[in-house]
């Protein structure tokens, strides 16, 4: 099985998912000709031409309107947002549109529509390029959302969402892209919306997360397990539908639970996790439910020493993994 | 008072995860002040010198000369004064390290002071702790007072690893693993293991169930059912209306009457028609007809046939709509609505201006049973250019037809009665009919309509029983 980085997963699922299905269409700003300001697109206009792989003006509003008009005439579009920052002048068509078109027209209509959109810092982008925008489209009905980690399930994820129905939220993280690879199978696969994955198994404390962070708690994992404490690992993959079953089972495994990610604490989806467990399992908790998450300021400083501040690392996760391990 | 607290490898580069001790500058014994040199380390980027964090003595080195060790692990245990509240105090504290015991106040806990505890336990316990050292050992969390009720466990009984002596999920469960839960108490007591003296309480459930118990509120984590729509039958109470499903069938037709007349401006017209001639015609006829030809000699063939040679006079009756152009069809095939229980189709009859009556007669019956008997298939009901429905089937005569859309025109037939008429002054008894004819007001206007409904007329009143030939 070949082993390739999460950013080539990505453009990997897009070009099987193009060649399978003649629908199957990629637009976005710079997506054709520059194949991506990362690279995420690179070679698709060659082999898929310009009507299959769009350049867009600068209007993300466009970008996601002129692909819900698509999906509900039975294109299957996936529109690139090209840093997730971006992606807020489209947000009134993917929370007023494209989540609403099955329920307004009475399952008349509906909308397979795929938005890929990056997010996360740590790459000394500031405000503009590092937000983390999962909380915004979070509570939305109507919408579903996937946030891989793995270049496995990079790829079994996109081609999912590209099957589906309904729209869906890719949440790719830019810094991931070169700094996670894994064994991907080039045949055709996908990892079903809605099931989270134990990366690991332990029987102290339950970590809960997804996307970037994992990789820190990965590291912070194997470090604890010398001093004795074994971290059991779950990662979501899917924010909307949350697998509760996954979360429950997993916060049952030690009854202390720690949540972690990017994206600020308030209102985020740690909150709504550890809602879910609170309701379900209080009497099986041993540990109050413990959250380490982005501060909740306005953004991400460009400075290095305030992105330093602000992003989560390996040791602020093994000490917050430590804490709960040892209360 | 003395205690023991250690020495970390410090992270001496952003990028560094080990470093390796090349040699001790102090040794066991020896007083060390604070900053002071104690050990030179080597790694892949620096060399420098460890300087101490703390004053005090060494008692114990843990990493020898040459051993490489990952950031963060202890390479020496310092003896320190312990001088009460003083300023040392705040000192240790910030080094994390303190007597094991005391990690109630830690907020910042020593990497191997777990295993400390794991190790020490009850005999530190046993040397006597001040009361905030065990600030938690009778906060109870909820998995907690689960397990100990689910195993009958007095809580007092097990000893507490977690922060400030609280007895973690993991203790009790390590608890009843040893065999010292409820379901070996009587064991233990038959054998009198003299440690508990005082009886074993009995247990006393908090939960006597392990199904999710719910105390307070609603809980709203399902997600809403999807209300059913009611079918017919089914009777609700209180209730003054019921739904009826849309069958596809009904759908189609909604759907296609809807197009129609909101794209189609109707005009409507109808004329009276003296079939007197036609009725002895056929009532001559029909049961030699139907003995020969196994099939009724219906008034519609004859319908249908005045109709189409009506249409080859007036070819633009046969025409479609298409915004920029009029498409005239050469080509006649007379679509005939046939009504069932609960809906109504359009069977074809191809290329009707090739039949003669009888022909007509027979494919008439032919698709009337088809229809009837669901048999239709969609080669049945494609490509009419015009369409005529026989209202007077069901008794009416006056109907207002909607055209079979995108087709120019739609006549009816409606019934035939004998009513009194004037003729040349005189008042006869005649059978009449009336003929009903709805059109599309963008293609056709009422001259040429009008005509086209004389042509029918006159065709319809010219069939009689001496020039007419049924084949």
């Amino acid at each position: 099985m070949p082993k390739m980085d999460y950013i080539d997963a990505i453009r990997l699922a897009m070009k099987e998912e193009m060649e399978l299905d003649e629908n199957v269409f990629v637009l976005g700003e710079d997506v054709g000709y520059k194949g991506g300001v990362f690279t995420t697109t690179k070679g698709l206009l060659t082999q898929f031409g310009e009507e299959r792989v769009l350049d867009t003006p600068l209007a993300e509003s466009a970008i996601v309107g002129v692909a819900i008009g698509a999906a509900m005439y039975g294109m299957k579009p996936i529109a690139e947002m090209q840093y997730s920052d971006f992606m807020f002048p489209a947000t009134n068509q993917i929370i007023s549109e494209a989540a609403k078109i099955r329920y307004r027209s009475n399952n008349d209509w509906d909308c397979p529509l795929v938005i890929r959109a990056p997010i996360g810092g740590g790459i000394f982008g500031g405000l503009y390029h590092s937000q983390c925008p999962e909380s915004v489209f979070f509570g939305t009905p109507g919408l579903k959302i996937v946030a891989p980690y793995t270049a496995y399930d990079a790829k079994g994820l996109l081609k999912a969402a590209v099957r589906d129905p309904d729209p869906v939220i890719f949440f790719e993280n830019k810094k991931c892209y070169k700094l996670v690879s894994g064994d991907v199978p080039e045949d055709d696969y996908i990892v079903p919306i809605g099931e989270a994955n134990v990366l690991r198994e332990g029987d102290d404390i339950t970590v809960i997360s997804y996307s970037l962070p994992l990789h820190f708690i990965m590291e912070a994992a194997e470090e604890l397990e010398s001093e004795g404490i074994t971290a059991h690992v779950l990662d979501l993959r899917s924010l909307q539908p949350l697998d509760k079953d996954g979360i429950l089972a997993a916060a049952r495994r030690t009854g202390k639970v720690l949540i972690i990610h990017e994206d600020n604490k308030f209102g985020g989806i740690g909150a709504e996790v550890s809602a879910i467990i609170a309701e379900e399992m209080l009497y099986e908790l041993d540990a109050p439910i413990m959250r380490l998450c982005g501060p909740d300021v306005p953004a991400m400083p460009i400075n290095p020493p305030g992105e330093k501040f602000f992003m989560l690392n390996k040791d602020k996760v093994k000490e917050a993994m430590k804490k709960l391990a040892l209360y | 008072m003395k205690k023991v607290t250690e020495v970390v490898m410090p992270q001496l580069a952003e990028s560094l995860v080990s470093a390796t001790i090349d040699k001790w500058l102090k040794q066991p014994g020896d007083t060390i002040d604070m900053y002071e040199p104690i050990c030179e380390i080597v790694t892949d980027k620096v060399n420098a010198e460890l300087p101490a964090t703390i004053q005090g003595k060494l008692v114990q080195i843990l990493v020898g000369p040459g051993e490489t060790v990952p950031v963060g692990t202890p390479v020496c245990l310092i003896e320190v004064e312990d001088e009460g509240a003083g300023d040392a105090n705040s000192a240790a504290s910030t080094t994390s390290a303190q007597q094991p015991s005391a990690s109630a106040q830690g907020t910042a806990v020593g990497s191997n002071e777990r295993a400390a505890v794991r190790a020490q336990g009850a005999a530190s316990e046993a040397a006597g702790v001040s009361d905030s050292e065990n600030s938690m050992r009778y906060r109870y969390s909820p998995a907690v007072q689960q397990l100990a009720a689910e195993h009958g466990i007095n809580l007092s009984h097990i000893q507490g690893t977690g922060i400030g002596g609280r007895i973690t999920r993991k203790d009790v469960l390590a608890y009843v693993a040893s065999g010292r839960g409820a379901n070996a108490a009587p064991a233990s007591q038959n054998a009198g293991a003299g440690a508990s003296s005082a009886p074993i309480q009995p247990p006393q459930p908090i939960y006597t169930s392990k199904e999710p118990v719910r105390s307070t509120g609603l809980h709203l984590s399902e997600t809403p059912r999807i209300p059913k729509v009611e079918i017919e039958g089914q009777q609700v109470p209180g209730r003054s209306e019921y739904f009826i499903d849309v069958t596809p069938v009904r759908n189609a037709i909604a759907r296609n009457m809807r197009q129609s007349v909101t794209e189609i401006p109707h005009a409507w017209m109808m004329m009276e028609v003296d079939v007197t001639d036609l009725v002895s015609l056929r009532n001559k006829l029909k049961d030699d007809f139907k003995k020969r030809e196994g099939v009724n000699l219906t008034y519609l063939a004859f319908w249908v046939k005045a109709v189409v040679n009506a249409i080859k006079d007036f070819p633009i009756m046969n025409s479609v709509w298409a915004v920029d152009k009029i498409i005239v069809k050469r080509d006649i095939h007379i679509g005939l609505a046939v009504g069932t229980e609960d809906a109504v189709k359009v069977p074809v009859i191809k290329n009707a201006d090739q039949k003669n009556i009888a022909g007509l007669a027979r494919e008439i019956e032919e698709l009337a049973r088809k229809t009837r008997e669901g048999k239709l298939t969609l080669s049945d009901m494609e490509g009419g250019t015009f369409t005529v429905n026989n209202t007077g089937s069901f008794g009416s005569i006056l109907s207002y037809p909607i055209i079979n859309y995108p087709q120019a025109a739609i006549v009816t037939c409606e019934s035939i009665v004998k009513r009194p008429v004037v003729i040349n002054d005189m008042i006869a008894v005649r059978s009449m009919a009336n003929i009903c004819l709805s059109l599309d007001h963008r293609i056709l206007d009422g001259v040429i309509c009008g005509r086209f409904l004389q042509r029918v007329k006159e065709n319809l009143e010219g069939f009689n029983l001496e020039s007419t030939k049924l084949y």
